[in-house]
């Protein structure tokens, strides 16, 4: 729909201009990755195992707060109320918001991946392709519930643990199906990886179409 | 029917605790521990229960605003939340003596804390959430959501481990249930749990609505106060 | 069928166990401009939002244009334009990509020119490029004020339009909303500043407790009419 574009561009353009907002996103990424790794001491042999696991708990960490910011600067000026006077669904707002967040999670994953690469050896110029398969899945799936949830925990006291609170239960398993396709991917290929895709398919799916249909209870009193 | 539940609810625990402890037989492997069975899977059932409750009751709420579906549904969750608790209690305490660990990573029990996890969380915006009034509508949003992920997780644990076998087969205590007393036992400790999760959200709905009514009675009271001085 | 922009009957919103409206009956007709008064708490800001379709009442019916609010609200969005107590402007972006933005989901026609005459007409088309986020309160109130009127609307709802601003801007304002009153608009405002009421108003209401205490019809009705009606409603109600 034209309007989830509409916004889809404008909060595209305002992340361009706050540079400062998202380098500080992209650089907490790969603090992460570089944390999580150094935390389990791993050897060479070890490395490559420990990867899937601590790229998407970096990228679900960096997503959630990537998601309050946006919402944050939505509240700012009571923007959202310009939106809500506006003759659109507010699953165009949903949509629009999706979308920016599968993007802004993109950006993070197309700097963090390379980087995590070369942290923990492993090879993974031949995989990319099955691996922007995995990322772009999972994208869509963890930003399905968290624009949700983001929209939701904005207005609530202690926005700031209940968000994590509420979505990283329901999160289990994106995590179990990404990591585990993640792994499947960097072993073999993409058809060991089938089940993880899977999972993280239906995941997309029942929370894209749950969130489409939930969001204006969230967003509109 | 309501002032039947709780001498209902009475017997049929008496009954279960009956025949789970003095006519079902000792279990061949396990020994007298295994007699915990009954109440965890019971416990099990109750909880699930209680989850699918929240979720129709949310989708109530939703859809027509009224307050008895919030109160359900805010009842069941809570209901939902201690008899998953109980499971999860019950359930090492079975394994510690069978299997010698408290704990595994088992598709069963992953699931079991995930579960626990999302509707304990919940009861955190039910309880921590503040004062916003659309917060009713926010922990419906939850509850819906919450059901949802279910079969995901259910297909998802298998994955964990691989093809990796489950340590023990625990359908139906592992190794079937022999005795038609044991089936019995299972079926009315069931229902005695189901029972008493009935009063415990009876008495949770009705105390909501006396807690909602003194709210108001005090707001009246404060605004007529106002007025006077 | 049309009927008047607004009229709304029996009006009222309970919050939880929490009444705020308690059944209010409001009209707008065509070409007048409505102010409403009333202290903090009366319920002004729940009324306004209700009559621009941001929030559903738990009782009453609203009428726009001789529809039912409930039924089909995304046409009706249309023709209303709304300022809430904050301007719904992105800080980050200027005034005028904030225009443009608001102008394709309004489906705006011809927004370029309409923009650039409304920046105009706010005095904000010095701004250039500069973000929302620099902006005085006034030149944010001017803004939102053009966001309101840029598609359009036949219904301008207002709330507490001048609060904040400091005297020249709210003579500014003034000017505007009396250059609108000429131009035929039809416009609902709330405010708290009782004096400056009387001059825009064709009627006046005072909203109380959930409730429209007084209502003053026709124009003439000079500021110490309206101040004291003012004191006696909040002083003493039965």
């Amino acid at each position: 729909m034209r309007d989830a574009l509409v916004i889809l561009a404008k909060d595209l353009r305002i992340e361009w201009r706050t540079r400062e907002g998202l380098s500080s996103v992209l650089v907490l990424g790969v603090l992460l990755v570089v944390v999580l790794t150094i935390a389990q001491d791993p050897s060479p042999e070890t490395a490559p195992t420990l990867a899937p696991g601590v790229l998407w708990a970096a990228f679900v960490l960096t997503g959630m707060l990537g998601v309050q910011r946006a919402f944050v600067l939505e509240r700012e000026n009571d923007c959202l109320a310009g939106l809500l006077t506006a003759p659109l669904d507010p699953a165009a707002i949903y949509a629009g918001k999706l979308a920016s967040n599968v993007v802004l999670l993109g950006v993070t994953q197309a700097v963090v991946v390379p980087l995590t690469g070369l942290f923990l050896h492993l090879d993974l110029v031949p995989r990319l392709p099955a691996l922007l398969l995995v990322c772009l899945l999972g994208n869509v799936g963890f930003a399905s519930l968290a624009t949700l949830f983001g929209a939701l925990a904005i207005r609530v006291r202690a926005r700031e643990i209940m968000l994590p609170l509420l979505l990283l239960p329901l999160l289990v398993p994106l995590l179990i199906g990404a990591v585990q396709a993640t792994r499947a991917v960097l072993v073999g290929g993409l058809a060991a990886a089938s089940s993880g895709l899977g999972v993280l398919a239906a995941f997309d799916v029942i929370f894209a179409v749950a969130g489409w249909l939930l969001f204006a209870y969230v967003v509109r009193d | 029917m309501r002032r039947l539940l709780p001498p209902l609810t009475g017997l049929t625990m008496l009954a279960a605790l009956a025949i789970v402890f003095l006519v079902v037989p000792t279990e061949a492997d396990m020994g007298i521990v295994q007699r915990i069975f009954y109440f965890h899977v019971a416990s099990a059932w109750v909880a699930f229960l209680g989850f699918f409750l929240v979720a129709g009751a949310s989708a109530v709420y939703l859809w027509n605003g009224s307050p008895t579906a919030d109160r359900l549904a805010y009842a069941a969750g809570e209901v939902g939340v201690l008899f998953c608790t109980l499971v999860l209690v019950t359930g090492p305490i079975w394994a510690r003596p069978i299997w010698g660990v408290w704990w595994t990573w088992d598709p069963r029990l992953t699931m079991t804390v995930v579960l626990w996890a999302i509707y304990a969380s919940y009861l955190m915006l039910r309880g921590f959430g503040g004062d916003d009034p659309a917060l009713a509508r926010y922990a419906a949003v939850l509850g819906i959501v919450g059901v949802l992920d279910i079969p995901l997780i259910v297909v998802s644990v298998r994955l964990l481990r691989g093809i990796h076998p489950a340590v023990i087969n625990r359908t139906d205590g592992g190794t079937g249930l022999v005795d038609p007393w044991m089936r019995i036992g299972l079926l009315v400790s069931a229902l005695a749990l189901i029972l008493l999760a009935a009063w415990f959200m009876d008495l949770r709905v009705r105390g909501a609505r006396l807690e909602e009514e003194v709210a108001a009675l005090r707001r009246e009271l404060d605004a007529r106060r106002g007025e006077v001085a | 069928m049309v009927g008047p922009p607004l009229r709304a009957e029996g009006l009222a919103r309970r919050f939880g166990g929490m009444t705020v409206l308690a059944g209010v009956d409001l009209a707008l007709e065509t070409g007048e401009t409505v102010v409403l008064l009333g202290p903090n708490g009366a319920g002004k800001t729940t009324l306004l939002r209700i009559l621009a379709l941001l929030l559903a009442p738990t009782d009453g019916r609203l009428l726009l244009f001789g529809s039912d609010a409930a039924r089909a609200p995304a046409a009706l969005r249309r023709r209303i334009g709304y300022v809430g107590h904050e301007i719904s402007c992105y800080p980050e972006l200027s005034a005028a990509e904030n225009l443009a933005f608001y102008a394709r989901l309004f489906r705006v026609s011809e927004a370029p020119g309409r923009i650039a005459r409304l920046l105009a007409w706010a005095g904000l088309d010095g701004t250039g490029r500069r973000p929302v986020r620099t902006y005085s309160r006034g030149m944010g109130q001017r803004l939102a004020l053009a966001r309101a009127l840029l598609h359009e609307p036949d219904v301008l709802i207002l709330d507490e339009p001048v609060s904040g601003l400091d005297p020249d801007a709210v003579e500014r304002l003034q000017q505007q909303l009396l250059e609108l009153r000429a131009a035929g608009h039809s416009t609902l405002l709330a405010t708290h500043d009782v004096e400056r009421a009387a001059p825009i108003a064709s009627r006046l209401a005072i909203l109380h407790r959930g409730r429209i205490a007084w209502a003053h019809d026709g124009r003439g009705a000079d500021a110490a009419v309206i101040v004291a009606a003012y004191r006696a409603v909040v002083a003493g109600s039965a």
